[in-house]
């Protein structure tokens, strides 16, 4: 905003000053290896939160940048779940070729749907992507012979991560393996964001129409931004099923395609960090507080996303930096 | 044959009064309205409780289901959704799943997550045979209902000067609003009227598919099936959308029982991929 007061600025030096690392980012990925030293005994937890987090960050790309409204997203992460489960299943427990098979298809999905998907809006955009959501879970389901239906994945033999480090019970691999997949998605995503490409995302999101006049084409660009968004959502749930050595149809249920966009509307859609800051503050309430009664911890999510979309339309990221740009304007008024 | 034909016709009947007032509603403020079900939720829950609490015949408790439903949602639209007509859809999906969210966990509170036991009237059970077919008195007394329903709303909707402002307002709010008619007013009675209808559709959807703290979610799929399908705004759409819904959703069922809910959700993508705007949507 204080750009377009100052002289004209050429787009490549707006797109590069959008670009700069600041120094809380670097602050925020020191701060996710403290649980190594701090919290040895939640490191599980920190490797669902770090794959939780890559799954908002997938649905924000085109939630939060493009506007692609979703209810079924969990299809990609079940997908990718799905084929890493099933290539360890049947003898070939090799990880990362399994996260990157995970990716494929998951992609090649994406990319069938995103036909589809690119030409509604609307209620019929929601609609229709719950619909596949459900369709695929409904699939899923009634081929139980190979996904093992309600009773899940069972016999998923990951082997050791680079032939070296075994997935052990304290989850320091799957941490580490986790967080460092998640930060490599991130730094591609982040280009993504800060390129010519997802500023026009951003342009569609506002004006879909007048994007085209421009000379961007709106659905080839949400084409290849879902597209994308389900490559980063299969190598997730990739992830997951690697790390937990199971998969369930709950991987691809309507109820995770909601707690993801949950996540990402409580952290703040549209923003980088705003999946990673949802994913650790839903993450950490549900180990702490949801026990054995997940009725009631849904309650409490209920009027949370009431209170959040009453008093923080842009999530929690969105508040702070409301707050912090109000203080910086009065500490400016105070010393002139 | 006859006999599926005719369950998924009472099915169908059902899915009609369960989406009926969304279908109005959406169309009038394009308001996405996810928390619907949870209103039709609390009519079954209504007629639970005066029927084994306070022993009331189950036809005396269809009334207060209406009117107890229309008076929560009411409240609810003046005190939280009208703060959000001008939202995004992102904004009211979000508020709206939120409160189906809490409208679950406070069922499963009060009543528990088991399906509640409710005995039908003596004359409601069984089955009255018609030219060697036999039919199920309950579904025959849902359709009678549905149908009776449908009429007065249609008669209500054409031929009254009320009807003529919601048509109106469908149509063209702004405009509505331009010569002088109270749409914020027509809108929360229209509003208070589709959850009364969707409560009465949840006190009689007991019988027939049970009732349990997951119906504000596991109905809400079907109906808003059938208001995509239909087209907003529609009556005639979401009648002839609920129909064929509910007869595919049983036929297959029963014939293909192994694809399960499968052949309902392929009806609906590709449908909606035929019509965005639905079957009888204008925009």
């Amino acid at each position: 905003m204080s750009v377009a007061s100052t002289t004209p600025m050429l787009p490549r030096s707006y797109l590069q000053a959008q670009a700069r690392w600041r120094p809380i980012e670097i602050a925020f990925w020191l701060a996710t290896l403290l649980p190594f030293y701090f919290l040895p005994n939640y490191l599980v937890l920190a490797s669902q939160i770090a794959i939780i987090g890559l799954f908002a960050l997938s649905l924000d790309l085109i939630l939060g940048y493009a506007g692609i409204v979703s209810l079924g997203h969990a299809a990609f992460f079940g997908l990718g779940a799905y084929t890493a489960g099933l290539i360890a299943k049947h003898g070939w427990g090799e990880p990362l070729t399994g996260l990157f098979l995970a990716a494929l298809i998951a992609g090649i999905n994406g990319y069938a749907a995103s036909f589809i998907v690119s030409r509604f809006r609307h209620l019929a955009l929601i609609m229709i992507t719950l619909g596949m959501g459900l369709l695929l879970a409904e699939a899923a389901n009634s081929v139980s012979w190979l996904t093992g239906g309600a009773d899940g994945l069972q016999g998923v033999k990951i082997w050791p991560l680079l032939n070296t480090f075994r997935f052990d019970l304290y989850g320091y691999t799957a941490y580490s393996y986790a967080l460092a997949v998640l930060f490599l998605v991130f730094l591609v995503a982040r280009n993504i964001i800060h390129s010519s490409f997802g500023l026009s995302l951003r342009g569609i999101r506002e004006n879909p129409i007048r994007m085209p006049a421009l000379g961007a084409s709106s659905r080839s660009h949400l084409r290849k931004i879902y597209t994308i968004a389900a490559v980063i959502a299969g190598i997730a749930g990739a992830l997951l099923a690697q790390t937990t050595e199971t998969v369930s149809l709950e991987s691809l249920g309507f109820q995770r395609s909601a707690d993801v966009l949950v996540i990402l509307i409580l952290g703040g859609a549209g923003r980088l960090y705003g999946g990673l800051v949802g994913a650790i503050i839903f993450m950490v309430a549900r180990d702490q507080f949801s026990g054995n009664t997940p009725q009631f911890w849904y309650f409490w999510i209920g009027i949370l996303l009431i209170a959040v979309v009453m008093f923080l339309p842009n999530g929690i990221l969105g508040g702070l930096a409301k707050l912090g740009a109000s203080w910086q304007r009065k500490l400016r008024t105070k010393a002139p | 044959m006859i006999g599926v034909l005719f369950d998924g016709f009472a099915y169908g009947m059902l899915l009609f009064l369960l989406s009926v007032g969304l279908s109005v509603t959406l169309g009038m403020m394009n308001f996405v309205n996810l928390a619907h079900c949870a209103f039709a939720m609390l009519g079954g829950y209504i007629t639970v409780t005066l029927m084994n609490d306070w022993h009331w015949p189950f036809l005396g408790t269809l009334p207060p289901a209406f009117l107890v439903t229309a008076l929560v949602s009411v409240v609810f639209e003046r005190v939280l959704y009208r703060r959000l007509y001008r939202a995004s859809d992102l904004d009211q999906v979000l508020l709206t799943i939120g409160l189906a969210f809490v409208s679950v966990a406070v069922a499963a509170y009060f009543y528990g997550t088991i399906q509640q036991p409710v005995r039908m009237p003596d004359y409601l059970r069984g089955s009255v045979t018609v030219l060697g077919l036999t039919f199920g008195a309950y579904r025959l007394f849902l359709i009678s209902v549905a149908l009776g329903i449908t009429v007065l709303l249609i008669g209500a909707l054409e031929y009254t000067r009320f009807g003529a402002q919601v048509r109106a307002a469908v149509d063209n709010q702004r405009m509505a609003n331009g010569l002088g008619i109270n749409v914020d007013g027509a809108f929360a009675f229209t509003f208070a009227l589709g959850s009364g209808l969707a409560g009465i559709g949840g006190a009689l959807a007991i019988e027939i598919v049970g009732l349990d703290p997951s119906f504000a979610f596991t109905y809400l799929i079907y109906v808003l099936i059938v208001v995509s399908v239909g087209g907003l705004g529609s009556i005639a759409g979401s009648f002839v959308a609920a129909i064929l819904i509910g007869i595919s959703d049983v036929a297959g069922k029963y014939y293909v029982p192994e694809l399960g809910a499968f052949l309902i959700y392929l009806v609906m993508v590709a449908l909606l991929m035929w019509r965005p705007s639905g079957l009888f949507g204008r925009r």
